[in-house]
């Protein structure tokens, strides 16, 4: 299992440079055109990342979020669920930057191996931010009736996260 | 990447400052005020040494998505897919551009090319669109396809990995496999139920 996590990333680098050997590409030019964007990107989320992690922050250290955890975990203590969990899966489908803000905070707060980082960590790169997509898409044609496509959505969000529970010991 | 920042600036402009003031209150009610004051500039700090390591891993992942933009792989992808789309896509298998459009958003997706999977979802909307017959409302493939652009499978996680990293974790990689099978119980799931929502609005 470590082994395969660890031979994931340097094959697919292998493969994709590979193939543009095999066409004869020009691979190390095209590799730092395109690594010029991913400074473009960062620079643009900086001032949101900003934002969100200042809003993270002081709800985490005013207690409100474990306030929150604490009362949630009550209702729910019979699954093996931990509560930490709770607020970054419910915001996770509204806001991207908010779930990387708060996912950050508990995996640095709990650690980046034990099974609160783990989970956090899962559930933050196995969905997208479910009602943006829906807003973005539908607004681009202008369509008002959704026909409940929020529904399997929702339940699709809800099925990665439960495997992420259970999967991660 | 831009129109989802822009549409979250609209529901930020709400969430942001309640949970500023709820903090503040709820500290000044909890005696936790010298805590809060000190997470104000701790943050700060915090998001500068996450954008840095960040910063490296974009870089990294973007160069070589640059390299498969270029080469002939998203053709082979595509055709792979093919025979999988024809079956997610049943009305539309016809439709020529919006096929090709849904193949590059799949595709891209799935590498994790965002920049590129939503300027091509958003036109295959377009297409799909045309051949629609209630304008103001959804069809069965356009439901399909915000389904899987919500679920998403993405072979590498950059973004979680990176965090990862900087967070000081000694095999950052490791997180690859749980979040392979989630998002792909995720999304089968998204599929199924997709597919007996709109089998029952047929009959």
């Amino acid at each position: 299992m470590i082994y395969i996590s660890a031979v994931i990333i340097p094959l697919i680098i292998a493969i994709i440079i590979f193939c543009g050997l095999v066409e004869n590409k020009k691979v190390y030019d095209l590799f730092c055109e395109g690594a010029k964007e991913g400074i473009e990107m960062t620079l643009k989320m900086f001032p949101t990342l900003i934002g969100i992690f200042l809003a993270i922050g002081m709800l985490r250290n005013s207690g409100l979020l474990d306030f929150f955890a604490k009362f949630i975990g009550n209702i729910i203590k019979n699954f093996n669920v931990p509560s930490e969990i709770i607020p970054l899966a419910l915001i996770k489908p509204i806001s991207g930057s908010a779930s990387m803000a708060l996912a950050t905070d508990i995996i640095s707060k709990f650690g980046t191996e034990t099974r609160i980082g783990m989970i956090a960590a899962t559930i933050m790169a196995a969905s997208e931010t479910t009602f943006y997509v829906i807003a973005v898409y539908m607004n681009s044609i202008k369509a008002k009736k959704s026909r409940n496509v929020i529904i399997p959505a929702i339940i699709a969000d809800l099925v990665s996260i439960i495997t992420a529970i259970c999967i991660i010991k | 990447m831009d129109i989802y920042i822009k549409k979250e600036v609209i529901i930020l402009n709400y969430l942001w400052p309640i949970l500023i003031l709820l903090s503040f209150l709820f500290s000044i009610l909890n005696g936790n005020i010298q805590n809060l004051n000190n997470s104000i500039f701790s943050s700060v700090s915090d998001v500068v040494t996450l954008s840095l390591t960040l910063v490296g891993n974009m870089c990294l992942w973007c160069g070589l998505m640059k390299i498969i933009k270029e080469t002939k792989i998203m053709n082979l992808l595509i055709k792979i897919l093919n025979p999988i789309l024809k079956w997610l896509y049943p009305d539309s298998k016809n439709n020529k551009k919006a096929m090709e459009a849904i193949s590059i958003n799949t595709v891209s997706n799935f590498l994790g090319i965002g920049n590129a999977a939503t300027p091509a979802g958003l036109k295959a909307m377009e297409e799909l669109q045309k051949e629609n017959r209630k304008k103001d409302e959804l069809s069965n493939s356009m439901i399909m396809l915000i389904v899987l652009n919500t679920t998403s499978i993405q072979l590498i996680p950059t973004t979680v990995i990176a965090i990862r990293v900087a967070l000081g974790s000694p095999n950052p990689s490791n997180i690859i496999i749980p979040i392979w099978i989630s998002t792909i119980a995720g999304t089968l799931t998204g599929v199924i139920v997709t597919k007996i929502l709109l089998r029952r609005k047929k009959v």
